[in-house]
């Protein structure tokens, strides 16, 4: 049977996809950042998940405002990386998987929630960036990826109480699929970040550190986080964090805390990682 | 811009433009212009004719003026949405530090920004709310 073995909370900030394109990891202000995340690359390596599941947001990229999907699966066998104005990021192509793709979409959407699903989908930073963190710059993906897409540009956002619940239904759906594979949850996007108007460059720290804090032993006390709350104290595109819930959502109750790295600033904003395990 | 529905209570966060219906139902036609700077064929028809090709979409005059003048703020006035002007942004060559000082209203300098972030980034004491900034 599949088995969840770890949760992984990113932000998926794209200065990190191009620091890492052009080489800029030794630069000074690049050096912490790459140095505080040494540890995460090391502990995948020891992991190795087969599947990564990656909760992440799409940015004008494979969506627009054409069509709105709260919630949307990519089941393709390939997905390429999306032209965001600068041009594809010079990255190998993500690699599917849909038959498991497909089971938890059937299982989502039998458990109420109504997935939209997608066979052609580009992949932009939101995606790539995430996997650069972990891995670098390898010849190819050394995992499986299924795209967990979820709007948060367009208000109303999905709920973090929905968020939540979602997660545990996808935790349902990984360990009803029949295949031996091992699986690792992504939440990516945060943290605390305002990208527009007057106030861009918000960056609160007490916020973030408390949500870190929470996420690992009070995560029922962050479903109850209001809209306006994430975007008064985290800043307007700090309510990404909704997408870390859907990955605590599917591990356990009880989560061993395995690292945690925080950084400010990344480009406009403050940067975190944590990495979760199921307590044995 | 002018909000016609019912007052929000995040309508008290300064410097913030919440993309919500009403938002989104005005700035629709601009967001859909950014949108199209995806790819590289329009944005060479942008880069040749700024103007004329802004004529393709049923944008108001004034959508226009703030596209055509970089008025980033503007543009978020005007419904327009952070991830969809930010192409634009893309289209000149600006990183999101250079937009998010330009957004600052208050003639902060790149330099300034930058430092600001290094800093540990705008605070979010004396940002919470209007009532909270004019104290």
């Amino acid at each position: 049977m599949a088995k969840i073995i770890a949760g992984v909370g990113t932000a998926h900030v794209p200065a990190i996809g191009a620091a890492v394109d052009h080489g800029k990891q030794n630069e000074p202000y690049w050096q912490p950042f790459f140095e505080g995340i040494a540890p995460a690359r090391e502990w995948i390596k020891d992991i190795k998940p087969d599947v990564c599941i990656i909760v992440y947001n799409d940015h004008a990229s494979a969506f627009s405002l054409e069509n709105i999907s709260t919630f949307s699966i990519g089941v393709a066998p390939e997905f390429q990386p999306a032209d965001e104005g600068y041009g594809p990021r010079k990255v190998p192509p993500v690699k599917g998987n849909s038959e498991f793709a497909w089971h938890i979409a059937e299982s989502l959407i039998l458990d109420e929630f109504d997935m939209t699903i997608c066979n052609e989908m580009p992949v932009d930073h939101g995606l790539t960036v995430p996997l650069s963190i972990m891995y670098d710059q390898p010849e190819a993906w050394p995992c499986e990826v299924i795209p967990f897409c979820v709007n948060v540009i367009q208000y109303p956002q999905p709920t973090a109480n929905r968020c939540y619940q979602l997660g545990k239904a996808l935790r349902k759906a990984i360990d009803s699929y029949d295949k031996d594979i091992t699986v690792a949850v992504f939440g990516t996007g945060g943290m605390s970040h305002q990208l527009q108007g007057e106030r861009a460059g918000l960056v609160n720290k007490e916020f973030d550190i408390d949500f870190l804090d929470k996420l690992v032993s009070a995560p029922e006390a962050l479903t109850s986080v209001s809209h306006t709350k994430f975007l008064r104290e985290s800043g307007s595109e700090g309510i990404e964090l909704i997408m870390w819930l859907i990955m605590r959502g599917a591990m356990d109750a009880e989560v061993e805390e395995k690292y945690r790295f925080y950084h400010i600033p990344v480009s406009n904003t403050a940067y975190g990682l944590t990495i979760l395990e199921n307590k044995v | 811009m002018s909000i016609s529905r019912e007052p929000r209570d995040y309508d008290d966060i300064p410097g913030t433009y919440v993309f919500d219906g009403e938002h989104s139902r005005k700035g629709y036609h601009l967001n859909m212009f950014c949108m199209s700077l995806n790819k590289a064929e329009n944005r060479d028809k942008f880069r040749q004719d700024e103007a004329a090709y802004l004529q393709q979409f049923p944008m108001t005059e004034e959508q226009r003026q703030a596209v055509l003048e970089r008025d980033w703020l503007g543009m978020l006035r005007l419904g327009g949405n952070i991830y969809y002007t930010f192409k634009i942004a893309i289209f000149d060559g600006l990183s999101m530090q250079q937009a998010g000082a330009a957004m600052s209203g208050n003639g902060m300098t790149l330099e300034e920004f930058q430092q600001m972030m290094l800093d540990g980034g705008r605070p979010i004491k004396g940002n919470r709310s209007k009532a909270d900034k004019s104290k």
